[in-house]
């Protein structure tokens, strides 16, 4: 069973039909316990970092996410989701996250041109940087959708697929059974199904 | 690089998709869910869902067909219609919508676009405005391109993305259902005046239409279109292919 985080941040509709959608077996959540039986771990988030991070801390779900994702249980977390799992985010100040993986949060104007459009949102192509069993089922090059002002920097070596928006902007991350997407899979038509299915396919030890 | 987008736009009364030329005469075309699983097998980029019933049953019925939408395609879903109140947005994101479009309600009542922008965030804030000339001014019109408000439409635009839309759809009621290419000359002055996307809306015939649309227009982010998609005068992945070939980034 995949558990679905649920700690009062953002509209969790879209993700629960598309994991009905690929078969898996799926509770949203915010049981510690259920998170602990799942198999698996789906992080959802929208909205901004500080916010969402503290009512993950007020319920108690950090300690059980991270808890659950030492001891080897595969966890996905997304857009937001995906940025709490860096050691901080200087999103209107500097707060902590999860530091599941090193790097940092920080507004992709720091690194694109000037005259682009803020937020980076829209349909963009996945560039892997080396092999990801979360794109076992896709191609690189494939587009999934992306809304998002802040992206992860610094995380280099956890990074396994960029988007080009003036400059590579982190699209995806995994470091052993973490992974993260900046994109949004439940809105990335069969693409973002398939990468859905790999993550609920990955294998579990935990 | 982000690709533009096309958008089939899908007018819904008692639970039918329906269109209208110049807003009026309006004809059945087919169900919601079904057109909206063609087009997202397709390729379009992301579904507007105009709700246009005006009956408490009806908006009921438009909210389970958006959720059944949402339970079957997985690409951006706008929706507008009867949007008044911040708990009009409420309602429709909670069935899987992830944009929500003000018009009239936003004209009765512009602080409900910072209303909504700060509950949501900007980027679920669409305004959409239904633009025609009259001598020889862009004005703003109201219930679904009837009445005149006699404000000026750039002006206007402007000010409901300083309260914090994050896109614009820009409706063209002059070239709308007249199927002879989009307003170049109205969007050029909204791309001029705001920084946020634009997504254009009236006019589209042919394929070529939207070739001359992104070559003229690189601020232009999306084409919008209704009836040339639902009666197969476009067919999109075409439609993407020939843009491709133009070098328009498209999503293939």
């Amino acid at each position: 069973m995949v558990a679905i985080v649920d700690y009062g941040v953002g509209n969790l509709f879209s993700l629960k039909s598309s994991m009905d959608m690929i078969g898996a077996e799926v509770t949203v959540t915010a049981d510690p316990d259920l998170i602990r039986s799942a198999d698996r771990i789906l992080l959802p988030g929208v909205g901004a970092f500080e916010d969402a991070a503290n009512k993950l801390r007020v319920t108690g779900l950090d300690l059980v996410v991270v808890e659950e994702a030492k001891r080897g249980k595969p966890l996905l977390g997304i857009c937001l989701g995906m940025q709490m799992l860096f050691e901080k985010s200087f999103e209107y100040g500097e707060h902590r996250g999860l530091g599941l993986i090193r790097g940092e949060v920080r507004p992709i104007a720091s690194k694109i041109p000037q005259g682009l459009k803020i937020p980076h949102i829209g349909w963009n192509a996945l560039q892997f940087k080396g092999e990801s069993p979360l794109f076992r089922y896709i191609k690189n090059g494939d587009c999934v959708y992306f809304v998002h002002s802040y992206a992860a920097m610094s995380c280099d070596d956890a990074v396994i697929a960029v988007a080009d928006y003036g400059a590579p902007l982190t699209a995806a991350v995994a470091d052993g059974n973490v992974f993260g997407c900046q994109f949004h899979p439940e809105k990335s038509g069969n693409v973002g199904l398939q990468i859905l299915r790999a993550f609920v396919e990955y294998p579990t030890h935990a | 690089m982000i690709t533009k987008r096309i958008i089939p736009c899908l007018d819904v009364k008692d639970g039918r998709v329906v269109k209208g030329v110049n807003f009026e005469g309006l004809s059945d075309v087919s169900s919601p869910v079904a057109l909206a699983k063609y087009y997202s097998d397709c390729g379009a980029d992301e579904l507007v869902f105009y709700d246009i019933t005006a009956s408490a049953e009806g908006r009921r019925l438009f909210t389970d067909i958006l959720c059944d939408v949402a339970k079957t395609i997985f690409i951006p879903l706008t929706v507008g219609g009867g949007i008044n109140t911040v708990d009009d947005f409420d309602r429709v994101l909670k069935c899987g919508a992830d944009k929500v479009s003000v018009n009239s309600g936003a004209i009765r009542n512009p602080q409900l676009i910072y209303d909504a922008a700060k509950r949501y965030g900007d980027q679920c804030v669409v305004i959409s405005a239904d633009v025609k000339r009259v001598d020889g001014v862009f004005r703003v019109f109201a219930k679904g391109g009837r009445e005149n408000t006699g404000m000026e439409a750039i002006s206007w635009i402007r000010h409901c993305v300083d309260l914090g839309a994050d896109e614009v759809v820009l409706n063209s009621i002059d070239t709308d259902g007249v199927k002879n290419g989009f307003d170049l000359e109205m969007l050029a002055a909204v791309c001029d005046a705001v920084d946020v996307p634009v997504i254009a809306s009236g006019g589209a015939g042919s394929v070529n239409d939207f070739v001359t649309l992104f070559s003229t227009l690189p601020k232009v982010d999306a084409g919008l279109a209704a009836s040339v998609f639902h009666f197969g005068e476009i067919m999109i992945p075409d439609l993407k292919r020939s843009l491709a070939d133009h070098g328009i980034p498209m999503r293939l």
